[in-house]
């Protein structure tokens, strides 16, 4: 099977400050589903920010899609990042945009026409409950429904790989699972999941979903065994060093 | 075709919904007002720079092949004798279009501001003049072949080319032309100088518009775009509105200027060719404008991830 994301020996670190991502390797293979986890200030967001092009290695190599996105020139990596969804930790929303106009964005970017992405954008709409609310600005949408919003923004352009920071962090554990539901749902039409979250539960509840532990910076945990309760065949799909 | 146009239009100028990416208004703050004031200055430069390139073409148009020949000579009838010769040579000679003797009332008049109203009774000897317009220029070799057909007729005359004599002021006329064209440079200059200011700091006021933008896979140019439309247009505006002030003083300068009743001043007048390059100022200050947002944009994201 083709990796869609291979990092080796990949290091960052952040001025002359101590590094904060060490030697970490990893191979995240398609239609598979990840959790990454880890104390805050263990790298989490560093490593997803690597991920999703925000970010290029000090050191080591990642490869995207089969082809090494450290050297990649810069007019090429915007359609890498198009291939990538992201739900940032802050939301990270166009605030004077309305919670359509947020969704819409990656295909408006992509080139989509007017004609085409209303109906997929009203469908997501209606998938995380906020039809009603489609013309409501950030602003005045509560943190749970801002996130709802910036969940649909990463998944409408339907990426092959998911990057969530903390996705569930501001919803109802009814949502939580909801969401949880579209993302397994995602991740069966062959999207890579990647969801990087403190939530114990959320992570036991996708049976086929498989551990990475960020510890200071380091990959550990290369048997699942944070997983509560631990399951058998919990580290397929990946390797640590 | 049409098709093809409509691409470009694409590539250039944003959908009315990317648009909305960046909230319109924000942008404008003092830039339309700083680039009506270049545009204003650059308009009464150019104008200037374009009225004196007129009189000088005028002026050198009227005294290209334009000659005066004098006789100077102390002795009343040997200056007759010989300006009577001189007129009569000249009007048979090939290449002279017109031979015009001046009366000596005129010359005498010419002289009177220096000489008083009596220049023509006092015992001071006025120059006999003959006025010539050529059929062509007046140049060295043409003014040498009149000087060797008076030469025996006329040894008291002395040829000279109207043009010669405004020398100075064809070169100061230059230097005018030079001066407003440096002056309407530097003001393209510092045109530039705010819109980049502009541009930059448009960007920081949106840089997590553009991050986020970036993010989700816009190019550098989807990001231009967006910037490069409101600057263009805020220069445009701006451009109108500083045209339409300097149009109104110079129209104002124009009419003052006509009260003159002066042939200099008639012949630094604007011709439509001058009108319609006044015109294109703003025109030309937009494009300025949205190149310069562009490659300022497309730098400044160049050095972005």
């Amino acid at each position: 099977m083709d990796n869609v994301v291979q990092f080796e020996n990949v290091g960052l670190r952040y001025g002359t400050a101590a590094e904060t991502l060490s030697d970490v390797s990893f191979t995240l293979f398609p239609g598979s589903f990840y959790f990454l986890t880890g104390a805050s200030g263990a790298g989490k967001t560093s490593l997803l920010r690597l991920l999703y092009l925000a970010q290029r290695p000090s050191r080591g190599m990642v490869r995207l899609f089969g082809t090494d996105t450290v050297t990649l020139s810069r007019e090429r990596l915007p359609g890498f990042r198009r291939r990538i969804g992201v739900v940032f930790q802050d939301f990270r929303l166009i605030q004077h945009l309305s919670a359509f106009d947020n969704i819409a964005l990656p295909l408006r970017i992509a080139g989509v026409k007017e004609k085409d992405l209303r109906k997929p954008v009203e469908e997501m709409l209606e998938w995380v409950g906020l039809a009603p609310r489609a013309d409501a600005r950030p602003a005045t949408l509560s943190g749970g429904e801002q996130q709802r919003v910036a969940i649909a923004r990463a998944v409408i352009g339907r990426p092959e790989v998911l990057v969530a920071d903390e996705p569930t962090g501001n919803v109802d554990p009814d949502m939580a699972v909801r969401l949880l539901r579209l993302f397994e749902a995602l991740n069966r039409l062959g999207t890579t999941i990647v969801v990087a979250t403190h939530d114990i539960h959320l992570m036991s509840r996708v049976e086929r979903a498989t551990m990475m532990r960020l510890d200071k910076g380091r990959l550990s945990d290369p048997t699942g065994a944070l997983r509560y309760p631990p399951r058998p065949g919990d580290n397929v799909g990946w390797k640590a060093t | 075709m049409e098709g093809n146009l409509i691409a470009m239009w694409s590539l250039i100028f944003p959908n009315a919904h990317d648009r909305r990416l960046i909230p319109e208004g924000r942008l404008s703050g003092p830039m339309p007002w700083v680039v009506a004031i270049m545009i204003f200055l650059t308009v009464l430069a150019a104008a200037a720079g374009l009225a004196v390139r007129s009189a000088a073409q005028d002026i050198n148009a009227d005294l290209a092949g334009r000659v005066t020949v004098q006789i100077i000579e102390a002795n009343p009838d040997l200056r007759a004798g010989q300006y009577a010769a001189a007129v009569n040579l000249l009007r048979d000679a090939p290449g002279i279009a017109r031979v015009d003797p001046v009366p000596d009332a005129e010359v005498e008049e010419l002289m009177a501001p220096w000489l008083g109203g009596d220049a023509g009774d006092a015992d001071i000897p006025l120059p006999s003049l003959i006025d010539l317009d050529l059929a062509g220029r007046a140049d060295a070799t043409e003014l040498e072949r009149i000087r060797a057909l008076l030469a025996d007729a006329a040894p008291s005359a002395r040829v000279d080319a109207n043009a010669n004599w405004l020398g100075p002021v064809f070169d100061l006329l230059s230097t005018l032309q030079w001066l407003a064209l440096g002056l309407v440079l530097l003001l393209a200059l510092a045109t530039t100088a705010a819109v980049v200011l502009s541009a930059r700091s448009a960007l920081k006021g949106h840089q997590d518009t553009i991050e986020i933008v970036h993010l989700l896979g816009s190019t550098d140019k989807q990001v231009a775009r967006l910037f490069q439309r409101r600057i263009a247009l805020d220069a445009l505006l701006g451009g109108l509105v500083g045209l339409a002030l300097a149009v109104l003083v110079i129209l104002l300068i124009a009419a003052q200027a006509r009260q003159l009743g002066s042939g200099l001043v008639e012949a630094a007048m604007l011709g439509w060719t001058g009108w319609l390059l006044l015109a294109l100022i703003p025109v030309a200050g937009m494009l300025l404008a949205f190149w310069t947002a562009r490659l300022t944009i497309m730098r400044a994201l160049g050095r972005a991830l």
